[in-house]
């Protein structure tokens, strides 16, 4: 048991993963893919349009299972869909015709909790998330900034170990998802669990990440990974001023550039 | 229902013009779009009784096929007051009702139930749908004849008949439904902890409601055309039986009078049905500008 709790959160090792395409073809999405994300750790994950960074998470949760190579999670073979994991979709994913608070509720709820112990504890979440006020509004009554921070509460309440986000703020408007990334990093350090951050905006992955994924245009595999070495906690606002992170932008976009050159090229052809 | 916004004219509003202002003349602009649709849909009404009425009193139609509304009404009237030859109207219109509505009832659990299950079992639905495709392909009126040699001139017959109206529409609808239902809600409430059964009880069915009620809408028209054929066809009671017997005797009139009746049940259903449906769905949108 000892060891166990040392292993690192997520191990990918030399996955690889394909599918059928309607028309019966056999498309390769991810290849050799390899990758740790050690607990506690915030890890994002960029890459081409398409390339296959959404695949990489479905592996995780045990949606989808890999067709060669290993997913590992806390050290142990995923097998099905691991309770210790949240996720936070890209599109809007919570349940129109519930409530905020009935939202919030549903995964404690799911897992057999008490009603009672549900909402009180959907209450907390809803307060820590600012949204206190707007328990009995329905989804569409939300902003999309708010809808969000629905989402996350939603997938924090279950105090998740590791967190999943595919590109969860690209709906959003730029003002917004500053201040969902500040809200996201305040949520993380108290939560300390680890994170891996799909997405295709490289100042985004800079300034919430640890570690960032460089992958390769489709079939996607790592093309190389960069340790982001600034200071937390963060102040996401101001952080892209700063002359390191400038410098890692543009030492990383050097990388990603021919990658997305290359994805470009192809859709062209 | 739409999200059609209503178009109020706006007038030119000077600057300096309140809130308020604007406000009480959308309101106005709002009240007179209301009476003039009001206005127009009772001309249309009077206009066309009255033509039927003079165009029979003047035998340019024949009243003994079309009738006329003054003669229809007095049926009306003959029948709510003294009752019919076949005994009290009331009685007869009880008979069709609960036909129906028990038809309609069974019918559409059945078709939720079924439709949501092979909606979420793949393998089913490929297995069945062939069946189903053939069965469906069968005007249901033509069933009416063996519902009730086998199930005879009462009840029964006439519930089987509005049950297989009624369920293959609202078949359709969930099963459709189902298949349409978010791919990320789905993901989303399985990692949030879902199990099979919750899945199918607090994401799939919820999602699907809205196909489901849609073929409700119709479906309880489906279910008064269940009974009625099936009246029609053999029965000793019901609203079908009535026009039997007037068709029979060459009653236009009482004709007539038994298809406003029923026309009065089926708008009273719809409204009830659009009564509960916006009840259970106000978490949806509503539109901007609301009209009565």
């Amino acid at each position: 048991m000892a060891a166990e709790n040392t292993a690192p959160a997520i191990e990918l090792i030399n996955v690889s993963r394909r599918f059928l395409s309607p028309t019966g073809k056999s498309l390769t999405a991810i290849r050799d893919f390899t990758m740790t994300v050690e607990r506690g750790e915030f890890v994002a994950v960029v890459g081409p349009t398409g390339c296959g960074k959404s695949t990489t998470l479905n592996l995780v949760t045990g949606l989808a299972s890999p067709s060669a190579g290993e997913v590992r999670v806390m050290g142990a073979p995923v097998k099905g869909i691991d309770p210790r994991i949240g996720f936070v979709f890209q599109t809007d994913a919570l349940f129109p015709w519930r409530t905020v608070i009935e939202n919030v509720m549903a995964g404690p709820l799911f897992r057999g909790k008490p009603k009672a112990q549900a909402q009180a504890s959907a209450r907390d979440w809803l307060a820590r998330v600012g949204l206190a006020r707007f328990e009995q509004h329905y989804p569409h009554q939300l902003s999309g900034g708010m809808r969000k921070r629905v989402a996350l509460a939603q997938t924090f309440i279950n105090g998740p170990e590791i967190l999943l986000m595919d590109e969860p703020f690209s709906a959003l408007d730029v003002q917004t998802r500053v201040l969902m990334h500040e809200e996201l990093l305040r949520l993380w350090s108290e939560a300390k669990a680890s994170v891996v951050f799909v997405t295709h905006d490289l100042e985004e992955a800079i300034a919430l990440a640890d570690k960032v994924y460089v992958l390769t245009a489709g079939p996607a595999t790592v093309k190389s990974v960069y340790t982001i070495d600034l200071p937390r906690p963060r102040v996401v606002a101001e952080i892209r001023y700063e002359q390191r992170f400038i410098d890692y932008s543009r030492t990383i976009w050097a990388d990603l550039k021919e990658e997305v050159e290359t994805s470009y090229a192809r859709a062209a052809a | 229902m739409t999200d059609a916004t209503v178009n109020i004219p706006t007038a030119a509003f000077r600057p300096g013009t309140s809130d308020a202002e604007i406000e009480a003349a959308a309101a106005k602009a709002a009240a007179h779009r209301r009476h003039t649709v009001t206005f127009w849909r009772l001309g249309i009404l009077v206009v066309f009784l009255a033509l039927w009425e003079i165009a029979g009193r003047t035998a340019w139609i024949d009243p003994f096929f079309y009738a006329m509304p003054s003669t229809i009404a007095g049926r009306l009237y003959e029948w709510i007051t003294e009752g019919t030859s076949e005994g009290p109207l009331w009685y007869h219109l009880y008979v069709t009702m609960e036909e129906s509505v028990l038809g309609f009832v069974t019918g559409s659990v059945a078709g939720i139930i079924i439709g949501v299950a092979l909606g979420r079992n793949r393998m089913a639905a490929d297995i069945f749908s062939i069946y189903i495709k053939v069965i469906n392909s069968i005007p249901r009126v033509v069933l009416a004849p063996i519902f009730i040699m086998i199930l005879g001139l009462g009840l029964a017959s006439k519930v089987a008949l509005a049950f297989v109206m009624v369920f293959f529409v609202v078949f359709h609808n969930a099963f459709q439904g189902v298949r349409e239902a978010d791919r990320a809600m789905i993901a989303n409430a399985r990692i949030l902890g879902a199990s099979d059964w919750q899945l199918t009880r607090s994401v799939i069915v919820p999602s699907a409601m809205s196909w489901i009620f849609a073929s409700l809408h119709v479906s309880f028209g489906f279910a008064i055309i269940g009974a009625i054929v099936g009246e029609f066809v053999g029965s000793r009671y019901g609203i079908g039986l009535l026009i039997n017997i007037a068709k029979g005797s060459f009653d236009a009139a009482g004709m007539y009078a038994a298809i406003v009746i029923v026309m009065v049940v089926a708008l009273a259903a719809e409204y009830l049905m659009t009564m509960v449906e916006s009840r259970l769905a106000k978490w949806r949108p509503q539109p901007l500008h609301e009209t009565q």
